[in-house]
């Protein structure tokens, strides 16, 4: 590749654009945020830039560490099923016949063609008490009691159906993190299976290890890059997630998000509301220089 | 039969992110100015009913546009940096105190709203806005409970705050709302600014928390009707929207009384249309325009010459001009200044986080 000093006058009317864009719509704006965690109400709209600590020294309140815990514990776990569910996906998409990989690759991206929002209150009219997944269950109850009551066993199905309470709990926000942010693990994990040495699968297994050795031994390591990326690509939007919460929580599923949210808009905290993204921005930070730290090591290793 | 939420009306809506209605905002209005008039409205969803904005366009000749907001904190939000182009919104009571206090809204020329004397006067000298200097009000109501008459028959916020019959089943709003009921409960002012009974209130809705199924974003009447939940506590015209699609639902004002609010149209600083924002304040408030969007939105009016026009079973029905007797055990939320404001929010926050 030819190094940009050859060319710097070609180098920089390239990424003037995306340069301008950055500044103007993220460095810019995060900076605006920055400075107002460090200010004091004065007034309804009114903020004075003192350079105070105060909504820093608010926000490590235990209320809101506790928020914070159930957030991360709550991100965690989704992103763990989230791992769980799209290697197999990605893993089948990779050594997918090449005619029916873009196809795969369409369905999987398909959901981000309908809005976040639109796709989660959908899952509440599955997932409710009187919804699809409950209809469905319904009648499968009432197939078994036809079935079974003739042969006197009908007792065996109870009076009479409860639908599951699929909704208003973690479970559901869990469920709902899970579902929107599929994609972003699927994709990146098939990137790196696609790349994948095939010859070193046949090695492993003519050289005698089982398949889940294999699996483990061989196709995990190698994936590595891509799993990375995308457990954080799942996890860092999951810790910060509002609107699922909102949507498919119950009384004990307020985020952090759902708090900084209310900071912005019901409780007109700027400057706490401020201070909460930021120190939520610094974790995500960290956690980029554990993946950068990792993706080091796993370079040194190979 | 269908699963979506089969709602056709809903007032303050689902999406709070504001989905916005088919506007896009006159950044360019200075330029296109000489060539038409048109007035830019901010309203909550399902707020006027579908014929009044086509006849005001047909009678005046001023274009409306028409964006649309969920609750009064994302209309605060959205204009607190300044009025990105609105000439009439549509915050409630507490709330243009609020914008009046940070010198928001612009004052109202009476001369241009001959039909100012359609107002019912007790409407006409608010404390949130002493002599109406920049407020019209549009609609009133109440907070109240709905809920499923086979199964549940509330007379007292205690059926959801106390009564454990009912646990799993209760749909509260995460407004600052369920904390003023539950101050109501306990027998104190909504406007209380002792930190003690707020105090009491958190602990009250602490306890009662686990009943709850969730903190609607104001979603408790689609709950009801979706069978999701038996009681739900909501604005009175939210509710009686989805009465008329079940005749099991039902609304009450409970015994020790609640929160009243009133929709105001006022004219933010800055808006580029002021004389058509009044031409359109002054329009709504004709007695037979009143009159129609008032038995569109069910919710009591507060024009006096409306209302004589209105059907008799509306101006009966108690769920929508709630009896003297109701009126005189409940209160307006009051602005009391940033400070209380504060305190009442974090309060909230303790109950939604705790």
């Amino acid at each position: 590749m030819q190094s940009w000093r050859e060319q710097p006058a070609a180098f920089f009317v390239f990424i003037l654009p995306a340069t301008l864009w950055l500044l103007a719509f993220f460095l810019i704006p995060l900076a605006l945020i920055w400075v107002i965690s460090f200010g004091e109400r004065v007034g309804p709209v009114d903020i004075a830039f003192t350079w105070t600590l105060a909504n820093y020294l608010d926000a490590l309140d235990p209320l809101y560490l506790k928020l914070f815990w159930r957030s991360l514990w709550i991100a965690a776990v989704a992103t763990a099923v989230v791992l769980v569910v799209a290697f197999p996906v990605a893993f089948a998409i990779a050594f997918a016949p090449p005619r029916a990989k873009p196809l795969l690759l369409l369905l999987v991206v398909l959901p981000f063609w309908t809005n976040m929002l639109i796709r989660t209150y959908a899952m509440l009219a599955v997932l409710r008490g009187n919804g699809y997944l409950n209809w469905t269950l319904e009648g499968l109850w009432e197939a078994t009691r036809l079935l079974l009551t003739p042969i006197g066993l009908g007792w065996l199905t109870g009076e009479r159906f409860v639908p599951l309470e699929l909704l208003y709990n973690n479970t559901a926000v869990v469920f709902g993190i899970v579902y929107v942010y599929l994609p972003f693990m699927v994709l990146p994990l098939y990137a790196s299976l696609e790349r994948l040495d095939r010859s070193l699968l046949e090695a492993s297994l003519d050289l005698g290890a089982s398949q889940l050795r294999t699996l483990f031994a061989v196709v995990v390591p190698m994936a590595r890059p891509g799993i990375v990326s995308g457990l954080m690509l799942v996890f860092i939007p999951a810790i910060g997630t509002f609107l699922i919460s909102d949507l498919l929580g119950g009384p004990d599923s307020q985020l952090l998000g759902n708090i900084i949210e209310r900071q912005f808009k019901a409780a007109n905290n700027w400057p706490l509301g401020a201070a909460m993204s930021f120190l939520l921005l610094y974790v995500a930070f960290a956690l980029l220089l554990v993946r950068a730290w990792l993706g080091a090591r796993g370079l040194r290793d190979a | 039969m269908s699963t979506l939420p089969k709602r056709v009306f809903t007032r303050r809506r689902l999406l709070n992110t504001g989905v916005t209605a088919a506007v896009v905002l006159p950044g360019l209005s200075g330029a296109l100015k000489a060539q038409a008039r048109e007035v830019v409205l901010y309203n909550w969803d399902s707020y006027i009913d579908p014929e009044t904005i086509p006849a005001f366009q047909e009678e005046t000749g001023i274009r409306v546009r028409y964006d649309l907001f969920a609750s009064n904190d994302e209309l605060f939000a959205k204009l607190r940096a300044g009025n990105p182009g609105y000439d009439v919104v549509f915050p409630s009571n507490d709330w243009v105190a609020r914008m009046i206090a940070a010198d928001m809204l612009m004052p109202l020329d009476h001369d241009r709203i001959p039909n100012l004397a359609n107002i019912m006067p007790r409407f006409m000298d608010p404390r949130h806005d002493p002599g109406r200097a920049h407020s019209v009000p549009y609609f009133w109501g109440t907070v109240g409970l709905g809920y499923r008459q086979s199964v549940a028959s509330p007379t007292s916020w205690g059926a959801i705050y106390t009564d454990e019959t009912h646990a799993g089943r209760i749909a509260v709003q995460r407004e600052i709302d369920t904390l003023l009921a539950g101050l109501k409960y306990l027998g104190y002012s909504i406007n209380t600014t002792d930190p003690d009974e707020i105090e009491e209130a958190v602990q009250l809705l602490l306890r009662a928390k686990a009943g709850f199924k969730t903190f609607a974003p104001d979603t408790g009447q689609d709950l009801l009707l979706s069978r999701e939940v038996d009681l739900a506590l909501e604005y009175n015209g939210d509710v009686l929207q989805v009465m008329q699609e079940d005749d099991d639902l039902s609304f009450v004002v409970p015994e020790e009384g609640t929160i009243l609010w009133e929709d105001d149209m006022v004219v933010p600083r800055g808006a580029p249309h002021v004389e058509e924002a009044h031409a359109f304040i002054d329009f709504v408030h004709d007695a037979e325009n009143n009159a129609r969007i008032a038995e569109w939105v069910m919710y009591p009016t507060p024009n006096a010459a409306a209302k004589e026009l209105l059907p008799q079973e509306i101006v009966d029905n108690p769920a929508i001009f709630p009896p003297d007797a109701v009126l005189d055990r409940s209160e307006f939320a009051l602005y009391q200044g940033e400070e209380i404001q504060q305190m009442r929010n974090d309060a909230m926050t303790r109950v939604l986080a705790g």
